[in-house]
């Protein structure tokens, strides 16, 4: 297991006077201190408009910038660093594909998705499919909570021209089999994509190994800084997808009727770019790379394990999928007590889970839920952390008399 | 404990064991209340007869403060006029939101949600009846 919370500053701080038990990380992960400190020096010593000036600091933070674009593509073995978009997120990211594809839509085409997708990989392609006559095709899941494959196989045909499917649930921690699913899609010349909002922090991940065409995270859940995010995109894709928002920096001629777009990646990142969180989650990449993502992975699995046995004990708890293939997230139901109640009850411990429908509505619907309650860990979690949650339920349990 | 100021015997009991819960077959309006943060959705339904609520119903899912909330809300608005329910939802919002001015009005059973008030996040839960019920009168009127 590993032992890194001192280096989580805010793991020190109470909460409602309990020493904080940190169970969201798959909402945001904690900041270890290295990535505020790239934070703060590039702001107290580095600061300057990127692709700009020709002025030290201009040169500087362009060199920062473009570093931290090179260090992200090694961390997803992307083939070069033109193959990276800084987004604002994973959720900029899910729209900029969306939007940038959508012109190739043609009325009878279908983009697939699944039921268990975040709603930022829902909505953007149920809103081109329903502005190009499209049609989203919706994979099914099994009462287990992972993927129905059969099913999924069964939508990918002639007219799929995207399949767009997240990496690791943020509700169920479900690992989906993508680098499979990429082959059928490529087979019938679809485009394939992978959110990899929960995946990035909790598994090795090499595009080229998982074959998909467009790869998406977002940094803070993956400890780095908030506001800052990555999509891969194999160059092929990235240079005929149409631009996403114009303006300052990604032009090369403005002319009054007609203008002519710089080359991508730097077409899709109009405006003064997050110069700083870029820099900023280059930090958390060092940080992730030198704890060791192997090591990171076995420690959200052995967690994962523990907190899911740990949980199954206690009464009235139901834990939602089955946990085969799962990474650090599980969510349960409590019989006769709602998420919110469970969360609200929980937090006065100092127990940070969440309780609602998790951007996850379709997903909700086929659980017959209409909320959750979620714990998911982190680097730093520990057993001790597992062990506060349960004791929680215990009182959540004596104040409802279940 | 804090939690005890708003987990309050009265409230578990309403949650556990909600009055004028299910449909209400002779009703004259209904309004929804939702509330998008936790999914949770509480339908009330109303009986009015000469501008007075003869008797209210709600249905639903929600956690224990929005259900006990709208068990304690069917109770405390029966007989009243449109007016009087307004009257005691503004006195009711004070108390959640902890506003400087309560209005001099008797919440009787409904003070219990004091608790709320050091819970912001749980505000809307102990409103959503009440917004819910705000509407089917409003369609009651029109």
């Amino acid at each position: 297991m590993l032992s890194c919370r001192d280096d989580f500053p805010i793991l020190q701080r109470l909460v409602h006077g309990k020493p904080l038990v940190y169970l969201d990380s798959a909402a945001t992960t904690q900041k270890p201190r290295c990535v505020v400190a790239a934070l703060c020096r590039f702001y107290e010593q580095q600061c300057g408009s990127v692709h700009r000036a020709t002025h030290a600091l201009s040169a500087e933070a362009t060199q920062l910038y473009e570093q931290a674009r090179g260090r992200c593509a090694a961390f997803v073995g992307a083939a070069c660093a033109d193959e990276i978009v800084f987004v604002r997120g994973a959720t900029e990211g899910m729209n900029l594909l969306a939007h940038g594809l959508a012109p190739r839509l043609q009325a009878g085409d279908e983009v697939v998705v699944s039921v268990m997708e975040h709603h930022s990989g829902f909505l953007p392609w149920q809103r081109v499919c329903a502005q190009r006559g499209a049609r989203l095709r919706v994979a099914p899941m099994c009462d287990a909570g992972v993927l129905d494959l059969q099913a999924l196989r069964g939508l990918i045909g002639p007219r799929t021209r995207v399949v767009s499917l997240v990496h690791v649930s943020h509700v169920l921690g479900t690992v989906n089999p993508v680098q499979q699913i990429g082959v059928w899609a490529h087979e019938q010349g679809a485009i394939m994509v992978v959110d990899g909002a929960q995946a990035a922090s909790r598994l090795p991940v090499d595009v080229q190994q998982l074959g998909c065409d467009a790869y998406l995270f977002s940094g803070h859940k993956m400890y780095g800084p908030m506001g800052i995010g990555v999509l891969y995109a194999r160059q092929q894709l990235l240079q005929t997808l149409s631009a996403y928002q114009l303006g300052g920096g990604m032009v090369h001629t403005v002319g009054q009727q007609q203008s002519q777009w710089l080359p991508s990646p730097l077409c899709f990142e109009a405006g003064t770019p997050n110069v700083a969180d870029a820099v900023a989650l280059s930090a958390a990449i060092d940080y992730v790379d030198a704890l060791d993502r192997q090591a990171i992975a076995q420690h959200d699995q052995q967690l994962l394990q523990q907190l899911r046995q740990a949980l199954a004990e206690v009464p009235n708890v139901q834990l939602l999928g089955s946990g085969e293939h799962a990474m650090g997230v599980v969510s349960f139901a409590m019989q006769g007590v709602h998420p919110h109640d469970v969360a609200c009850l929980l937090d006065q411990r100092g127990v940070a889970v969440r309780a609602g429908h998790l951007c996850a509505q379709p997903l909700m619907q086929r659980l017959g839920l209409p909320a959750v309650t979620r714990a998911s860990v982190g680097c730093y979690n520990t057993y001790d952390d597992v062990a506060a949650l349960v004791e929680g339920l215990h009182a959540v349990r004596k104040v409802f008399a279940c | 404990m804090l939690e005890q100021q708003l987990y309050q015997e009265l409230i578990l009991d309403h949650n556990t064991h909600p009055r004028n819960f299910g449909p209400l077959p002779q009703a004259t309006a209904q309004g929804v209340g939702d509330n998008p943060l936790c999914g949770d959705r509480i339908e009330v339904q109303v009986c009015v007869q000469d501008n007075r609520v003869v008797k209210v119903h709600f249905c639903g899912a929600g956690c224990a403060i929005a259900k006990a909330s709208a068990s304690m809300m069917t109770e405390a608005v029966q007989g009243k006029t449109a007016q009087q329910v307004q009257q005691l939802f503004d006195a009711f919002q004070a108390l959640v939101k902890q506003q400087q001015a309560v209005p001099q009005m008797a919440l009787g059973k409904l003070a219990v949600f004091a608790g709320v008030g050091r819970f912001p996040m749980r505000v809307k839960c102990a409103t959503l009846a009440w917004h819910a019920l705000r509407c089917a009168l409003r369609s009651a009127k029109n």
